[in-house]
């Protein structure tokens, strides 16, 4: 046997899968998609007294969206929200930043919520979440309350989640008319832990000049840069504008050195890559508002 | 020690089983059910070696319990062939074409192939090598997989009309 004793649960119902979670507290894990959770359990980094779940708690997996927002439950797979037509419509970063989450195997598997709520570094969908301001439903069996994911997110490994909540639902709002978007990411093969990466969306006026900025890289945490997004409000897009705000984009960016690549590496490879988003997603914007990007 | 009833369909035939809730499905298919065709390989989720098809899905069996697979519909490389005599044009391709060397990752590929034919019917290389990914082979460099793989659709698509 590879992972240690634990004593199993498998609610149907969300209040069922609460109530565990207020018995067992900090004992308990959820268990999700089990893409990061049981390589860990099977490595015996964890070992988690009992395990809940959440597989069995239907009502937890869903696509809805409406014309104000797309409503994730907490259990969808991310090879859902990968190939479902509404969100490469209206949230294709969504789509585009779980195309690079390990392989199809694993997005079959891998829920959207398990991946913010395991909140690793390099992971994508939780930069791509703090790019569109998405907020997070979390519920414990008697409270329950919305988190942004700007907030969600404290630092490596690490969310606001307390020991007897689960998260339940991801809400992104619509982005604004004829945004363009970028999600960048370098790792050694495709579908390996990415080393760096970014999110860019970007919304121009009528004149050209950028309306809505919205700039995330990935560090030990996802960090949006806010001051650099300001600074590209009213600018026109160009290689110039782009290049200077990736290098002040990456001022305050923490990263981690390991054995796949040093901090100051990471630290760089965001620059350029933040640049590369912001020109991408520019380019789709006028696209967009051409009326020829699909 | 606690242990669960499991039921599930594997290739067509109904099996079932006692298991501790920590027993990994790989395990289970192997150990218990005696279906070893599952290969088991980094058992963390990166080598794609226990690959099977779960409700006709192409998934980890190494990250699964086997708890979790009860009521569910299982494929293994056992189910793949159509009768006993006869190989899946997966099979007889990779045969041909060598698509595989020292055969331990060949299981976990052929299931993942044969879920991409059923979802991409004529695969361009790169959407083979898309799905390939997730399957890690030390010996071929997989260039005759991809050439297998693609030669195989090529045989469907003729059966087909």
């Amino acid at each position: 046997m590879k992972p240690a004793k634990f004593d199993y649960h498998d609610p149907t119902s969300i209040e069922e899968a609460l109530g565990l979670m207020a018995q067992f507290g900090d004992q308990a894990r959820p268990l999700a998609g089990g893409q990061s959770l049981v390589p860990l359990m099977n490595f015996r980094l964890i070992r988690p007294a009992h395990l809940i779940d959440l597989n069995g708690v239907s009502e937890l997996s869903y696509l809805r969206a409406d014309d104000a927002a797309l409503r994730i439950g907490a259990t969808t797979r991310q090879r859902e929200l990968e190939r479902s037509p509404e969100v490469a419509k209206r949230w294709p970063l969504l789509r585009d930043a779980a195309a690079f989450i390990g392989h199809i195997q694993i997005r079959n598997r891998g829920t959207v919520g398990g991946s913010l709520a395991h909140a690793f570094p390099s992971a994508e969908l939780p930069v791509a979440m703090v790019t569109l301001d998405a907020s997070m439903v979390l519920c414990a069996k008697t409270t329950r309350r919305s988190v942004s994911a700007e907030d969600f997110f404290l630092s490596y490994m690490t969310t606001a989640l307390q020991p007897d909540e689960l998260l339940l639902e991801i809400a992104v709002t619509a982005l604004p008319g004829n945004a363009g978007w970028s999600y960048q990411e370098v790792s050694r093969r495709h579908g390996d832990f990415a080393l760096a990466g970014a999110a860019a969306v970007l919304a121009l006026d009528a004149n050209g000049c950028i309306h809505h900025a919205r700039l995330t890289l990935t560090g030990t945490t996802p960090m949006r840069v806010r001051k650099v997004e300001e600074s590209l409000l009213g600018e026109r897009p160009s290689e110039a504008l782009f290049r200077d705000a990736a290098q002040r984009a990456i001022e305050n960016l923490e990263q981690d050195s390991d054995i796949h690549a040093s901090a100051e590496y990471r630290r760089d490879a965001c620059a350029a890559l933040a640049r590369r988003a912001l020109a991408q997603a520019a380019v789709r914007a006028v696209e967009q508002m051409k009326g020829t990007s699909q | 020690m606690s242990t669960r009833q499991v039921r599930l369909t594997i290739n067509g035939r109904e099996y079932s089983g006692e298991v501790e809730p920590r027993k990994l499905l790989t395990d289970f298919l192997r150990d218990d059910l005696g279906l070893t065709g599952t290969h088991v390989g980094c058992e963390h989720g990166v080598c794609g070696a226990c690959t099977v098809l779960f409700n006709g899905e192409p998934v980890r069996s190494c990250l699964l319990f086997a708890v979790q697979a009860n009521g569910a519909e299982l494929k293994t490389v056992e189910g793949i062939a159509p009768n006993a005599t006869e190989l899946h044009p997966l099979q007889e391709k990779f045969w041909e074409l060598h698509g595989l060397q020292c055969g331990f990752c060949t299981p976990g590929i052929l299931l993942t192939a044969e879920a991409l034919l059923k979802e991409i019917p004529n695969p361009s290389e790169a959407e083979v090598r898309e799905w390939l990914s997730g399957n890690l082979c030390r010996c071929t460099g997989y260039q005759n997989i991809v050439t297998a793989i693609q030669e195989a659709a090529k045989t469907l698509s003729e059966r087909r009309t």
